[in-house]
């Protein structure tokens, strides 16, 4: 088993390889790794409750994939605690390099 | 300090992409937890750390460069190395130099060295863990 950390900077409106990562996080962990998948930026945006890929997050909690959100691109877009979908807890950079720093770990950026 | 080392690739010009401001944004915090913290900067983001970005007004707000208040990013890596220091950790920043070169970015503020891609070979080999945050394309 290895763990990885996905980290989503797109929106799946604008980026249509946001798909990808989706498809690679439920892939790993259904074939038994740990997954974290952490939105930044515009990744924030399909966390809002109500938003089309609402049902897409909640598949992939389902899986066990641990879904994060930072806090400041959150609040940059509006979107509070309330508006989140609810498979998605709020984070930050601390917790970000927290998870950095665990050499086992395989980050990816997208 | 806490021994680790945290090395980052990133590739985004100034004012170009919210990615630069998450890289700046995970070194901060990085260094505030006493990790030390390795920076490859390529292509476009060797100009991040360029000493001639100065801050300008905006004519169609009507403000003064005081009033705009620009984050200039050499000044988020000036910035950077205050707060290694402080915390007696390492920020070692290496600008690729031929991507120095191309840009005609060569003149930076204190701190950031010049290197080439064998030096994040070994920076990767000799650090925690490393996350790469590549230009970001659209598909």
């Amino acid at each position: 088993m290895s763990r990885y950390l996905l980290i989503e900077s797109r929106d799946p409106f604008d980026s249509r390889d946001c798909d990808w990562l989706y498809e690679t996080a439920k892939g790993l962990s259904k074939v038994g790794n740990e997954v974290t998948v952490f939105f930044v930026q515009n990744g924030v945006l399909p966390s809002r409750k109500g938003s089309r890929y609402e049902n897409y997050l909640h598949q992939l909690s389902l899986y066990n994939v641990k879904l994060l959100a930072d806090s400041l691109s959150l609040s940059e877009r509006a979107i509070s605690d309330r508006h989140l979908v609810a498979e998605v807890s709020i984070s930050n950079m601390d917790q970000l390099v927290d998870l950095l720093m665990d050499d086992q770990l395989k980050p990816i950026w997208h | 300090m806490s021994g680790k080392i945290l090395t980052l690739a990133i590739m985004d010009g100034p004012y170009e992409s919210t990615c630069s401001t998450t890289a700046f944004r995970i070194i901060d915090a990085a260094l505030r937890k006493g990790h030390s913290v390795k920076v490859f900067a390529y292509e476009g983001a060797v100009s991040l750390t360029m000493k001639a970005q100065k801050e300008h007004p905006n004519p169609a707000h009507g403000t003064s460069a005081e009033d705009e208040h620009h984050v200039l990013t050499k000044r988020w890596v000036e910035g950077l190395y205050e707060l290694a220091k402080k915390h007696h950790v390492d920020l070692d920043w290496v600008n690729c130099g031929l991507c120095v070169d191309e840009r005609g970015a060569g003149d930076w503020v204190v701190g950031p060295t010049r290197g080439g891609p064998a030096d994040f070979l070994t920076m990767v080999e000799n650090s925690t863990n490393t996350l790469v945050i590549p230009s970001k394309r659209n598909s």
